[in-house]
């Protein structure tokens, strides 16, 4: 056991535990994590798809802003062990934007600007439990947080809400993402700790 | 104006430079790596280690070329083993 | 043996012992750390530090040293709010307390003597540690190598090392930029640097040879070595002679 810093420990999970997953510690912060440069891409030319069903859908930034939107409140939980408690969001349900698409694909994989994928099983957003989000905390979604828009499905850890997301491509099999490509865990699930491949 | 944010770098995305990895790089490769040259295997610019732009969002670290931000090395630890993905350079040396 | 540096693999932890610990600032403390196999390291260097509390859980963070080389090895390190390691450096640690160090780490941010030319050294911040240790090589090896430093900080309160820097020798210029708020009477800069206090600060980027061309060393946040580094070669610095380090907001 290499030499013990005394009076050194994790940052501890300062809330009710039921809130705070195993692991977990409770920030104030919104940290910006980001594995690449912010993107800029104008309105003009933003457009969120689904593809891999029998047909494709598309909607331009006005189009998306004329659909049904929603405010939340909900929690928050990164796999780098900070949990952030009524986190306030607004956006377009995924139920909103499957709705009335026929589709029997079992998993989806959420792509955005700069590269970035992740994967997340199409019944994980259904049902109320995923939206494209385009406000946060009372105001729009800045750049750094993901802005115009980003995928938010807070029952899984944050890497699979994916920043600046453009659409999402629907899959017979389970496909890996960026993150789970290199060992991360292909579901996520932060309360039974599903951190890594494996776990 | 308040430009305190800016001096804290809140407003960034978080970028840094080779320098931040030297520990990584030697944990790595075995030896002091921020001097190497790397060259880019999208656009082919050269520069040292110390001069790419270095990510670090917790879940690993993503090491990208100034020139085109094409990522050259990506680096993930988990249970103690660092999986490394060199694909994106073209030379390492 | 006396006076022969045993090498270890840079690959090691090493056990680092807290020694005296000075607190520069009211958020910044410089800490002296004995290391038994400490193979010393050049000025510029950094080195990895590695915590571990009671139940095994372990956190990292890479520091810049402060000292000079053949000075006994000593950190600065500055206080991040809600982070995890410095709180511990810069609040709880005293000395005789341990911890673990890996390197020294780096061969490009680095400066000797022998490099000559004249230096401007910018710091934002506390990116100012491993400049402080070039300055401190300088003077140990007698060189004469004319320096300007500029260093950019939110207020007086909050410059490290200051009494140091005003006592600064022959042949060393400090310029301060104070960019939050000033001293009563202050005459200084008042203001982020920025490419026009670079024209009248920085060594004019001379023609001629290579060896005779100024060299650069800029450290801090990201925003401010980039903000200096495009002044600087702006103003005709060769790329080649801008040596960058950024730090994040999590410090360094």
């Amino acid at each position: 056991m290499p030499p013990v810093s005394r009076g050194f420990h994790r940052k501890r999970a300062a809330a009710p535990a039921d809130r705070i997953p195993p692991g977990q510690y409770l920030t104030r912060d919104f940290p910006v994590l980001s594995a690449g440069p912010t993107p800029r891409t104008a309105l003009a030319r933003w457009t969120f798809s689904i593809e891999g069903g029998h047909e494709r859908k598309s909607w331009t930034w006005e189009e998306f802003r004329a659909l049904p939107s929603e405010k939340l409140t909900t929690d928050i939980h990164c796999v780098t062990r900070w949990s952030k408690l009524d986190t306030r969001w607004e956006g377009v349900s995924l139920d909103v934007l499957l709705a009335g698409m026929e589709h029997d694909a079992p998993y989806a994989l959420a792509f955005s600007d700069g590269g970035y994928t992740t994967n997340v099983p199409v019944a994980d957003l259904l049902d109320g439990k995923a939206w494209v989000v385009f406000g946060y905390d009372g105001g729009p979604l800045g750049a750094e947080h993901g802005g115009p828009a980003r995928l938010l499905v807070p029952h899984l850890y944050f890497w699979k809400s994916a920043k600046w997301v453009r659409g999402i491509r629907l899959l017979d099999r389970d496909q890996p993402g960026f993150w789970e490509n290199y060992g991360y865990n292909m579901y996520g699930d932060p309360w039974r700790e599903q951190r890594y491949a494996g776990d | 104006m308040d430009d305190t944010a800016l001096d804290d770098g809140a407003l960034d995305d978080g970028a840094l430079d080779g320098n931040a990895i030297g520990g990584l790089l030697i944990e790595v490769f075995g030896t002091e790596m921020t001097t190497a040259v790397a060259t880019c295997g999208s656009c082919g610019a050269a520069s040292q280690v110390a001069e790419l732009v270095v990510y670090m969002p917790g879940l690993g670290t993503v090491v990208r070329c100034r020139s085109c931000d094409a990522m050259l090395m990506t680096f993930v630890q988990i249970r103690g083993v660092v999986c490394v993905d060199l694909e994106g350079l073209a030379s390492l040396g | 043996m006396a006076g022969t540096a045993v090498r270890g693999r840079l690959n090691t932890w090493l056990t680092a012992t807290v020694g005296a610990v000075t607190e520069e600032t009211a958020r910044a403390r410089t800490l002296r750390l004995e290391v038994p196999q400490w193979p010393g390291h050049r000025a510029g260097q950094h080195v990895d530090v590695r915590l571990t509390a009671e139940d095994g859980y372990q956190a990292e963070r890479a520091y810049s040293i402060a000292s000079a080389p053949g000075e006994p090895l000593a950190i600065t390190v500055e206080l991040v709010d809600d982070g995890e390691v410095s709180p511990w450096l810069t609040r709880e640690a005293r000395p005789g307390d341990l911890m673990e160090v890996r390197g020294p780490i780096g061969g490009y941010f680095v400066w000797e003597p022998g490099l000559g030319a004249p230096l401007l050294l910018a710091a934002g911040g506390s990116g100012v540690v491993p400049l402080r240790s070039m300055l401190r090589e300088r003077s140990r090896a007698g060189s004469t190598v004319p320096v300007r430093l500029l260093y950019s900080s939110r207020s007086l309160d909050d410059v490290i090392y200051r009494a140091e820097l005003d006592a600064a020798p022959a042949g060393v210029e400090v310029i301060h930029a104070l960019t939050r708020s000033q001293p009563p009477g202050w005459t200084g800069y008042a203001r982020r640097v920025d490419k026009r206090m670079l024209a009248e600060v920085a060594w004019p980027a001379a023609p001629g040879d290579g060896a005779s061309k100024p060299l650069a060393y800029v450290c801090g946040p990201t925003s401010f070595v980039e903000t200096v580094a495009a002044a600087l070669v702006d103003l005709g610095y060769p790329p080649v002679r801008v040596r960058t380090e950024r730090f994040g907001a999590s410090g360094r």
